[in-house]
């Protein structure tokens, strides 16, 4: 995945290089707001970081002129300000996501790869499936291995959630954005004991996991290798 | 003299110089006009009466004839305050009178004579004095003349009068008006430099200073007042701000301090792969921990700075404190605290919903963190109600709460009540609470739930919703 990073701060912008780049993923950096709109205007990013203070072009007029001019890259916008009217404009300006500075590379990782696949055609897809288990979309309904799962409506979305980003890592942070639509950093383990019930449901009784923790990171959704992810 | 400088230069005693030239002004064309039409009064009597008088001498001549005249001007002129009698023969001898001398020529005209005249009177002893009169002249038809007269020493006199009363009532005015500026501007000088002094000193690093205050509830007073009542506000910001940074420090140091421990030990004993990973977890939770301090710190003055309007909508609280409800149920259960839901209202407020969420789960979080370290079984109630033109949304635990006398300091940033601080958590829940209800122009109540703590969170309820 080729990532675009457009940041001022130069020793933050090796940083995200080598950290993207240990990723497994490449990144391109640009140091002003004109530059980064130069190289994001040929297309051939995969996703864009883009710091909203910049000289020259700030972040938020950079994403809104591609988008004007049909450029649709994921753009995740970073901003030392992050309050929720700020995420309202970056938002309103096209942008993808937003993550408020200082953040944990985790973070922005998990939401970048996120943010790519998003674009991909699983969003269209009725029925996901990971391993032996499957999410009906249109009936509402979770089956593992045929047997039916009796979700409450919150897992579900939860499930929903985790199935249509399968193999990727997502944070606690995310699914309080996209599972319960709140905006804040959940602080306790609320997260962790919503997503162990869920666990619990789709794990009991079965021999592989699927809902592994990354530690320091968050979850994945994965079957184990071999069977179809 | 630069007391006195500084005194010409206060306002009060500015103004009232001006008013003193203005009235002197003022008082000055009135006794020139006082005098004038008065003595212009007076010589219009003087001037009748000679008429008159003139009348009765001709009448006297008519009747007794030259003699008859000359002997009624004796007998008058005799008597005290009379008028001026001067008889002349047509050679221009006197043949009566009481005029002793007078200006050269004044009997040569016929009629009035239009100047004030100097003549020197019969009877006045040894010392002769110059008077000044009006007179008027008459021709007989024999060549007689006759001079009638009337001093003009009475309405000079009422010119002095007037003129020395008015004089002397503008030097007591000035007088006064130097006195009441002395002693006036003097006392408000004094209060001001006592201010100043108050104020040098204050600026001079003594934060608990104020102005001194008389008592007396003047405007002084007053000022004095509210200035203190600023300097008060002030100090209150600036402890804020160093109980703050204090407590910045000791958060931020907390976790900086484990972060290099781990580090060093890590660097020194750390053997195997699994126990690096294992301190650089911990370090990356610790730093977790600092970034979430730092945020919440950025949002507390966010919020008091303010946010524009745009960002509240109409919404239920209900619905925010359902999903809250939600969110937390799983992780209260496995904390072994019973947390309900209580009477919902639906009426809707104007909020942020991101803002309540995540307050309302602040409070919830703190009541199962606070209340879960009593013995009793624990139970945190979640409840919307109406009371009212006010919407409360309450979470009532029934923990140790919080002792009465610290209520007031739970809501200042980086207050935990236990000293130790050995829970976790920022300190910033409940002052986040605070500046998000005030953001809604609303409050939080702390209240006692007997046991246990009630927070409430108080909104009202705007016009289009009663």
């Amino acid at each position: 995945m080729k990532i675009l990073v457009i940041e001022d701060d130069r020793e933050a912008a090796r940083y995200l290089e080598k950290a993207f780049t240990e990723a497994g993923h490449s990144a391109d950096i640009a140091g002003d707001g004109e530059t980064g709109y130069a190289l994001a205007e040929q297309g051939t990013y995969d996703a864009l970081v883009v710091d909203r203070m910049l000289p020259r072009r700030d972040g938020l007029s950079v994403v809104a002129a591609l988008r004007a001019q049909g450029n649709d890259t994921p753009a995740l916008i970073l901003s030392a300000l992050g309050q929720v009217d700020d995420r309202v404009t970056g938002l309103r300006a096209g942008g993808d996501d937003y993550l408020t500075k200082p953040y944990a590379f985790s973070e922005l990782l998990a939401r970048i790869e996120v943010l790519q696949r998003r674009s991909s055609p699983k969003e269209a897809e009725t029925v996901y499936r990971v391993g032996d288990l499957e999410l009906d979309r249109l009936s509402h309904t979770a089956r593992r291995a045929g047997q039916v799962i009796i979700l409450q409506p919150r897992e579900f979305r939860l499930l929903e959630y985790l199935m249509r980003h399968s193999g990727q890592v997502v944070t606690r942070t995310m699914l309080l954005e996209h599972v319960w639509d709140y905006h804040f950093d959940p602080q306790t383990n609320v997260i962790d004991v919503h997503v162990s019930r869920l666990r619990g449901k789709i794990e009991k009784g079965f021999e592989t996991p699927l809902l592994h923790t990354v530690r320091g990171a968050g979850y994945m959704l994965k079957a184990a290798a071999g069977t179809n992810a | 003299m630069s007391r006195f400088r500084a005194m010409m230069k206060m306002t009060a005693v500015r103004l009232s110089a001006l008013y003193l030239v203005l009235f002197t002004i003022c008082a000055l064309v009135l006794v020139f006009y006082i005098t004038s039409s008065s003595v212009r009064l007076l010589t219009t009597q003087t001037e009748t009466a000679i008429n008159e008088e003139i009348e009765s001498i001709g009448q006297v001549y008519q009747r007794g004839g030259i003699v008859g005249l000359v002997r009624t001007i004796d007998r008058r002129g005799r008597q005290p305050g009379a008028y001026l009698y001067l008889v002349t023969d047509p050679a221009g001898r006197i043949v009566a009178g009481n005029v002793q001398s007078i200006e050269v020529g004044v009997l040569q005209t016929e009629g009035w004579i239009e100047r004030p005249i100097t003549y020197e009177r019969y009877n006045e002893g040894s010392d002769p004095q110059v008077h000044t009169a009006i007179a008027r002249v008459i021709v007989m038809p024999n060549g007689i003349r006759v001079m009638v007269g009337r001093d003009l020493g009475e309405p000079e006199q009422v010119r002095l009068v007037v003129r020395r009363a008015l004089m002397a009532a503008l030097g007591i005015m000035g007088v006064g008006a130097f006195l009441i500026w002395f002693f006036v501007g003097r006392r408000a000088l004094q209060r001001i430099d006592e201010v100043s002094v108050a104020s040098q000193r204050i600026m001079g690093g003594d934060l608990a200073g104020r102005l001194p205050v008389s008592g007396s509830g003047d405007e002084y007073d007053r000022l004095s007042e509210n200035l203190n009542g600023m300097l008060a506000r002030i100090q209150e910001l600036n402890e804020g701000v160093r109980h703050v940074s204090d407590n910045i420090a000791h958060d931020l140091k907390t976790p900086l301090t484990r972060m290099h421990n781990r580090a060093e030990s890590a660097l020194s004993s750390a053997k195997t792969t699994k126990a690096y990973r294992a301190a650089m977890e911990g370090m990356i939770s610790d730093s977790d921990q600092l970034i979430r301090t730092f945020n919440a710190i950025l949002m507390i003055s966010r919020l008091e700075s303010g946010y524009s309007t745009e960002i509240m909508e109409q919404i239920a609280l209900s619905t925010i404190a359902e999903d809250v409800f939600e969110l937390y149920e799983p992780s209260a259960e496995e904390a072994g605290v019973k947390l309900t839901l209580g009477p919902i209202d639906e009426t809707p407020v104007k909020a942020n919903r991101e803002l309540i969420g995540q307050t309302i789960s602040n409070l919830v979080d703190n009541a199962i963190k606070y209340a879960g370290v009593s013995d009793n079984p624990v139970e945190v109630t979640l409840s919307v109600e109406k009371h009212d033109d006010k919407v409360k949304v309450t979470v009532a635990d029934n923990g140790p709460g919080i002792p009465a006398d610290q209520v007031a300091r739970a809501t200042e940033r980086f207050v935990r009540l236990e000293e130790s601080r050995s829970q976790p958590g920022s300190g910033l829940g409940l002052s986040l609470a605070k500046a998000v209800m005030k953001l809604h122009g609303g409050t939080l109540e702390l209240t006692d739930n007997a046991p246990g703590l009630r927070a409430v969170l108080v909104f009202p309820v705007g016009e289009e919703n009663v």
